[in-house]
């Protein structure tokens, strides 16, 4: 079984059909370029990877792992939600960083409120632990009793100072990956477009999704920009880093990509490698977006 | 009436004015946040009653209300209102709750989906996203329309003499009935104008404070 295994997803939107069956498979380590005219569908098929939006049908599969089933998630909760949700990373067409926290802040805060949650039980947990003290008779000496609480407190303590040392090391590292070192103080409104989307591709990294999904990430980008964000999304191919991109950028589609999908009026007209879709396409509609696309050049 | 007599009456009366708006401000506050939830509610019964209830507080005088919520319990109810104080607060505090959850609903409707949709493929929980990225974005965004709100407050505590609280204007306008002089009436002004001038500085300081970032 391929690594990601997408079968029959559908979209409606009432009677509107925005995704009519998409089926398609992804290796680990594979880069999928979706390219297609607007309204095709791409950027919704992305959505319903990461849950923004629910498909009406349709489910899929990460490593042999059922994420998603309409027939079976009708009314998934909110908290198995998220779980699935954080093996998909999303960068937003337009940024979406977060204007209140500088560059370091923005990396470092998803990590650090699910990583609050985790500590937060176990502090409950020590508590229950002492509470229950009260209610049922220690069977050995109670001075052994709290010496151990202790210890479970510091340790948790300073596995909490560990986690923070790492944490900020880690968000340095992926700072300097998409060369933004110099910026980690920055706030977002101090960013250029090209620069605001490195640091978002930063956060997206940050939970280490295991499928990292770009909507139009140039899209909104002056041409001198995109470049730069281009070169970044160039330089995460690696053998582990799965990647699906939304793009208008025919040329990065071609050169990054191990397979493109052409997308039209919500299914998928063409698949293949970049040689066989850009190459020599098949399909009609596909030759005519192909053509357009280079008009515009 | 000597200067000093009237300004101790006048302070006394001033205590009493500052008693009300910042409890008023404290309670209404939290609750126009409340409110503000209960008239975006997917939940449509809870969604209307609020927004019907809003209508009623924005559409009629506050000086109605606190004589409503000051005779009301009594004449109807049966239960008499122990306190003058107390009337008055309930009913700036359902009044400016009211105004300030008109202002919350705006600010909290400015922010962009993206902000949220960002925080969810970060996977946040709902109370995450609002309490850690959309709530500091709203307080930023409301400030100048809550600051006018503020000031209209400091102001407004002047409609309890009307159930004869013994606030600022009605202690000087007791001066001026008793004794005859006018002045004291400009006096108790220049309270409200001297607070007033220094809640702006204030505010216009927080405003100054949460400009380190745009948008």
């Amino acid at each position: 079984m391929a690594f990601l295994e997408v079968k029959g997803i559908k979209k409606n939107y009432g009677s509107l059909q925005v995704l009519k069956g998409i089926d398609f498979s992804l290796q680990k380590g594979e880069v999928l370029a979706i390219i297609g005219s607007s309204g095709s569908g791409k950027t919704t098929l992305l959505r319903c990877l990461n849950m923004l939006e629910i498909p009406s049908e349709g489910s899929f599969y990460l490593d042999g792992e059922l994420i998603y089933d309409a027939v079976r998630h009708v009314k998934a909760n909110d908290s198995e939600l998220r779980k699935k949700r954080l093996h998909f990373g999303l960068v937003f067409q337009n940024f979406n960083l977060f204007p209140q926290y500088n560059v370091k802040q923005n990396i470092m805060l998803a990590p650090k409120l699910l990583r609050k949650k985790v500590v937060s039980a176990a502090k409950k947990d020590l508590r229950k632990k002492k509470l229950n003290v009260v209610f049922y008779p220690l069977r050995g000496s109670k001075k052994n009793f709290y010496n151990l609480l202790k210890e479970e407190k510091n340790k948790l303590l300073s596995e909490e100072k560990y986690f923070a040392e790492k944490l900020s090391s880690q968000a340095e590292e992926l700072l300097a990956g998409v060369g933004l070192s110099d910026k980690a103080t920055a706030y977002p409104c101090q960013l250029s477009g090209g620069q605001s989307q490195r640091v978002a591709i930063a956060r997206a990294l940050a939970l280490e999704p295991d499928v990292l999904c770009f909507d139009e990430p140039t899209s909104a980008l002056d041409p001198e920009l995109t470049g730069e964000v281009l070169k970044v999304i160039r330089g995460l191919k690696s053998s582990s880093r799965t990647m699906i991109v939304v793009t208008h950028e025919m040329d990065f589609a071609r050169s990054v990509a191990d397979k493109v999908i052409f997308m039209a009026d919500g299914v998928i007209e063409e698949e293949g490698t970049p040689e066989e879709v850009f190459g020599n396409p098949k399909s009609e509609k596909t030759k005519a977006f192909l053509l357009k696309a280079e008009d515009r050049i | 009436m000597s200067f000093a007599e009237v300004t101790l009456e006048l302070l006394k009366g001033f205590a009493v004015t500052c008693q009300l708006f910042i409890l008023t401000l404290v309670l209404a506050l939290p609750l126009g946040l409340i409110i503000a939830f209960g008239s975006m509610s997917r939940f449509l019964p809870l969604k209307y009653v609020t927004k019907a209830f809003v209508w009623v507080i924005r559409g009629t005088p506050l000086m109605l209300q606190v004589i409503a919520v000051f005779y009301v319990p009594g004449l109807v109810f049966d239960l008499p209102m122990s306190s003058r104080m107390l009337a008055v607060l309930i009913a700036f505090v359902i009044n400016y709750a009211c105004y300030f959850s008109e202002i919350y609903r705006g600010g909290i409707e400015s922010i962009s989906k993206g902000q949220y949709e960002a925080g969810q493929v970060l996977g946040l929980t709902k109370t995450q996203i609002f309490f850690k990225i959309v709530l500091f974005q709203v307080i930023k965004r409301i400030i100048p329309p809550m600051s006018n709100e503020i000031i209209t407050l400091v102001k407004d505590t002047s409609l309890a003499r009307i159930i004869a609280v013994e606030e600022l204007t009605r202690l000087s306008q007791d001066i001026v009935n008793v004794y005859g002089i006018v002045w004291p009436l400009f006096y108790a002004g220049a309270f409200y104008l001297v607070f007033n001038g220094l809640l702006s500085v204030l505010l216009s300081w927080v405003e100054k404070k949460m400009d380190f970032y745009k948008g």
